[in-house]
């Protein structure tokens, strides 16, 4: 099916695209990639009025470690951190979630930025932007926000993002040393939404003690869901199987998926438990840990 | 609105509605039905063309208004001077294609990935086709093509022969 009629706007710059959007206000779309918005549009589930491509800000492609942070600019698609030497090196969660993001074609036309912006309850960046506590540089007329990755995602297809404001980058904290993810997902297919996904992000302490944990899991609810209860259960304690299958215990009873032909309700709760058990095991293999499978 | 696109080195002209998605802008306001429409959802890679010359994109996904003031490769552009791209050489010579139906779009994202990956492995191959369906051939003639083509077109030049 064709999309709804719209007028399409193509800005030079960000300050002209934020004139779009502030003009044009809730009619408006941001276009990135197109990878979600376009399909949306196919099947007439979105229907804007106006589109704001921006694909032309090329000042908005970059990955760069900026103060203690990577950034990742609105317009940076998958690919570009699937082949680079800084993701593969330094941010093996990112860099295991750009591999499984849609199909590899897919990822040479989307974007990060566009992905945690669409919120689609199975995305893959919302889950790893949990895990990894992530935070949204937001623009509006009005000046430029920050927030948490955690008030960004307010709800299925909605975030923070309000008419006018266009999301800049996202931004991961540099992770400390002794610091390693992994993202897991099952799906039936390449580029199918996924069954289950999860994302483990674990410090050490020079004791071999678990300093710091992030743990989320997706396709699991409305958007994607930190899971705070393994969290505090991991922070402080020494990584044991009888721990890492808490830790999944806890994603279990936090899952709340709906059936559909991928799979039960039942099924998915628990995927989610052992997806969250098997990047635990995965992040402290890269950290040397062994032994907990 | 008005797109200038440049199709295969043509440069096109067209009036056309924002709406109006790449693939049938090729198909219907240029003629070049090579590019194939098939899930229409992004899903199968049918419709793939190269834009810029090196990155793959599902034309059923992207508008022709996207396309504007930039390149497009579409399968009918890798014919030179009538003889067939290494690519299209190799699926002919490894039986890479039955109902044909794919190929357009395996073509063009294996064009794609020799651009980024001169020499890429087995699974290489596999992975970088993975966003496109065959129904048919069960794939293994189709990364035999690849890699005789990425053999042939790294292949050292022959030396003239004495005489």
């Amino acid at each position: 099916m064709f999309p709804a009629p719209f007028d399409y706007h193509r800005p030079g710059s960000v300050d002209e695209a934020l004139a779009l959007l502030t003009r044009y206000g809730a009619d408006a779309r941001v276009l990135a990639g197109g990878q979600s918005l376009i399909p949306a549009m196919r099947f007439r589930l979105a229907r804007p009025a106006v589109l704001v491509d921006i694909n032309a800000l090329s000042e908005l492609s970059y990955l760069r470690e900026v103060d203690g942070m990577l950034a990742i600019g609105a317009m940076t698609r998958d690919a570009a951190l699937e082949t680079s030497a800084l993701i593969t090196s330094k941010y093996p969660l990112l860099a295991d979630t750009s591999a499984l993001v849609a199909d590899p074609v897919v990822r040479q036309s989307g974007t990060v930025v566009g992905s945690l912006c669409h919120n689609d309850p199975a995305g893959d960046w919302g889950v790893t932007a949990l895990a990894g506590r992530a935070q949204i540089v937001i623009r509006g007329a009005t000046g430029t926000r920050t927030v948490t990755i955690d008030d960004f995602l307010v709800d299925s297809f909605t975030t923070a993002v309000g008419d006018g404001e266009l999301a800049l980058e996202v931004r991961f904290p540099t992770p400390p040393p002794r610091t390693a993810g992994s993202y897991q997902k099952i799906e039936r297919k390449v580029g199918d939404f996924a069954t289950a996904a999860a994302a483990a992000r674990i410090t050490l302490d020079a004791n071999g003690a678990i300093a710091d944990a992030g743990i989320a899991i997706g396709a699991a609810g409305p958007h994607a869901l930190r899971v705070r209860d393994a969290e505090l259960l991991l922070n402080g304690a020494k990584p044991t199987k009888e721990l890492i299958r808490a830790a999944g215990d806890a994603a279990r009873k936090l899952a709340d998926p709906a059936a559909d032909n991928r799979g039960s309700v039942e099924y998915k709760k628990d995927m989610a438990g052992v997806l969250v058990a098997r990047g635990l095991i995965a992040a402290l293999a890269r950290l040397g840990v062994e032994g907990l499978r | 609105m008005k797109i200038s696109v440049t199709v295969n080195g043509t440069l096109y002209e067209r009036e056309v509605e924002p709406r109006t998605l790449l693939v049938y802008f090729l198909r219907e306001a240029l003629g070049l039905t090579g590019t194939h429409v098939g899930c229409d959802t992004s899903s199968c890679g049918v419709c793939v063309v190269v834009l810029d010359g090196d990155r793959a994109v599902k034309s059923c996904t992207m508008f022709a208004a996207m396309a504007d003031g930039h390149d497009i490769t579409t399968v009918e552009g890798l014919v030179q001077g009538g003889k067939l791209h290494p690519l299209q050489q190799a699926f002919w010579d490894c039986h890479g294609l039955q109902c044909g139906y794919c190929t357009p779009g395996m073509l063009m994202t294996s064009y794609a990935l020799l651009k980024h990956q001169p020499n890429p492995d087995e699974p290489a191959i596999r992975e970088a086709l993975a966003g496109n369906l065959c129904r048919c051939t069960g794939y293994q003639n189709i990364v035999k093509a690849v890699q005789q083509a990425a053999a042939e077109t790294n292949a050292p030049a022959p030396e003239p022969v004495a005489t």
